[in-house]
């Protein structure tokens, strides 16, 4: 079996919780420094599919290739090398809550690169300041908005300058200015860094301004695939119900 | 039977997630900060629960004690029964049950939140190793605060003890030291405060599985804290029979 070319691939994906069908053979494809945006409904598997791609679920079947890599066979030691070249945002931010914001950026520098105390701050407040919060190194997760949390959570995403960016709902509750604020900073990564990202997000704002290409699942399938235009212009009423 | 088969299927799981830990104990790396920050939490956030839970035992003991041995001409015998029972038996046991509570609840309602609000999936994907950062650090910590909290707590309770003589008979000082401890020997202090080891590891390993692997939300993270202090307090219980039981054949009566 090669490996694939492109950056992700995932194949025929299935996964089911119990009874509960979740994936029903959901394929994606993400080539190098392209941005997919994964949409649909809340329950369509949309975040199940994310968490596979960087081995937090085992599926049922399928393959999921990741940098010429087959994740679901990988063992323990190669999939922590291959997470190292991954971002991910989750949808709450995930913050460690009894971390300062710098301490939380701090402590995944600290173990996985071998900058000293100096050079490791240094990093840190570049970090902050790229997406614009330099004032928010000393304080606490509880003591951010939503929308700041979403911006530290990315720069601890992109801390260790990772290849791949895997976004869940990265601009969810958020206001229109913070969704935008959040969406113009995945753009900058792929433009200044050539990141490769997948977003799963139903928000049309911040699919329109990051997305070059669009999956819409629906029931655990790939409903439809194609541009945000081709999506949007689809007479399918579920996608049409979903672009209003 | 429904009860039996979920009972055995915990008692299963807890054993594996208790193997898992044994499996990750001497493996890089050994996150020896995260230790120490975890004894300190451990230590000194419990050290004052401890300290008035071991001087009201004290004082209790003494009160409740002088009138019963007090009938039977035997008062003098006070600081002898205070020493054998704090040191042998109550002061570890409730030492460790005060601490099942508020250790148990406490290590599972934090990894419980950690788990709903993701924190432990990022330290996954960040490579992190969460087994190791959150568990074995807890673990490790509860084993070696349990005895030193349960010494705290027999001091305590025996200058409790004393000073609750002082009040009713004017007993000298020198006279209590040495009574209470003539009757104690070194096997019997070291048994009962290092079984508290065991009750520890036991008291933290079920609230870190308790906590470690919730679904869902808010009121499971409640349900999980709950869990931990029913389980590991019953589990105390045990151990201390057990334990008891084989200080007698180790050491005799």
């Amino acid at each position: 079996m090669s490996a694939p070319e492109a950056e992700i691939v995932v194949k025929e994906l299935h996964k089911a919780f119990g009874d509960r069908k979740i994936l029903r053979g959901v394929s994606v494809h993400a080539e190098r420094g392209s941005t997919v945006a994964v949409m649909g409904g809340s329950g369509t598997g949309k975040s199940v599919l994310l968490k596979h791609l960087v081995g937090l679920i085992e599926p049922d079947a399928g393959e999921i290739w990741v940098q010429g890599k087959r994740v679901d066979q990988l063992n323990r030691s190669d999939l922590n090398e291959l997470r190292l070249r991954v971002g991910y945002l989750f949808q709450g931010g995930a913050l460690f809550d009894s971390m300062t914001v710098d301490e939380n950026l701090d402590f995944v520098l600290r173990r996985h690169s071998k900058l000293s105390r100096r050079e490791r701050i240094e990093q840190i407040h570049e970090a902050i300041a790229w997406v614009n919060l330099p004032h928010a190194a000393e304080q606490y997760p509880a003591e951010l908005s939503g929308g700041q949390k979403k911006r530290i959570a990315l720069a601890r995403a992109i801390i260790l300058r990772p290849d791949i960016l895997l976004c869940d709902e990265p601009t969810t509750g958020l206001d229109p200015a913070s969704v935008r604020t959040v969406s113009d900073l995945i753009m900058r990564l792929r433009a200044e860094r050539g990141i490769t990202t997948i977003a799963i997000t139903h928000d049309l704002l911040c699919a329109d301004i990051i997305a070059d290409h669009g999956i819409f699942l629906s029931r655990g399938r790939a409903l439809a695939e194609g541009t945000l235009n081709e999506l949007r212009s689809s007479d399918h009423p579920e996608l049409q119900a979903f672009f209003g | 039977m429904r009860f039996i088969a979920y009972t055995l299927e915990q008692v299963g799981a807890i054993a594996a997630f208790a193997g898992t830990f044994f499996g990750q104990l001497f493996r890089r790396p050994f996150e020896g900060r995260e230790l120490i920050r975890q004894m300190d939490e451990t230590g000194s956030k419990s050290l004052l629960l401890v300290l008035i839970t071991g001087c009201s035992i004290g004082i209790v003991l003494s009160m409740q004690s002088r009138g019963t041995l007090a009938r039977f001409g035997a008062e003098a015998v006070l600081p002898n029964m205070l020493a054998l029972s704090v040191v042998k038996e109550i002061g570890p046991v409730i030492t460790s049950l005060v601490l099942a509570g508020r250790l148990g609840a406490g290590i599972a309602a934090e990894l419980g939140s950690m788990r709903v609000t993701e924190q432990i999936d990022a330290l996954e994907v960040a490579a992190l190793q969460p087994f190791k950062y959150l568990v074995v650090t807890r673990v490790l910590a509860c084993v070696v605060m349990f005895p030193l909290l349960t010494i705290a707590c027999d001091v305590v309770a025996l200058l409790g003890g004393y000073a609750e003589s002082l009040l009713s008979s004017d007993l000298d000082y020198r006279l209590f030291v040495d009574q209470a401890f003539s009757s104690l020997r070194l096997s019997d202090v070291l048994f009962s405060t290092a079984k508290t080891s065991v009750f520890g590891f036991l008291v933290s390993i079920v609230g870190c599985y308790s906590g470690y692997y919730v679904r869902g939300g808010t009121r499971e993270v409640g349900q999980a804290a709950m869990r931990a202090v029913v389980i590991g307090s019953l589990l105390v219980l045990v151990a201390d029979v057990l334990m008891v039981r084989l200080s007698l054949i180790l050491f005799g009566g």
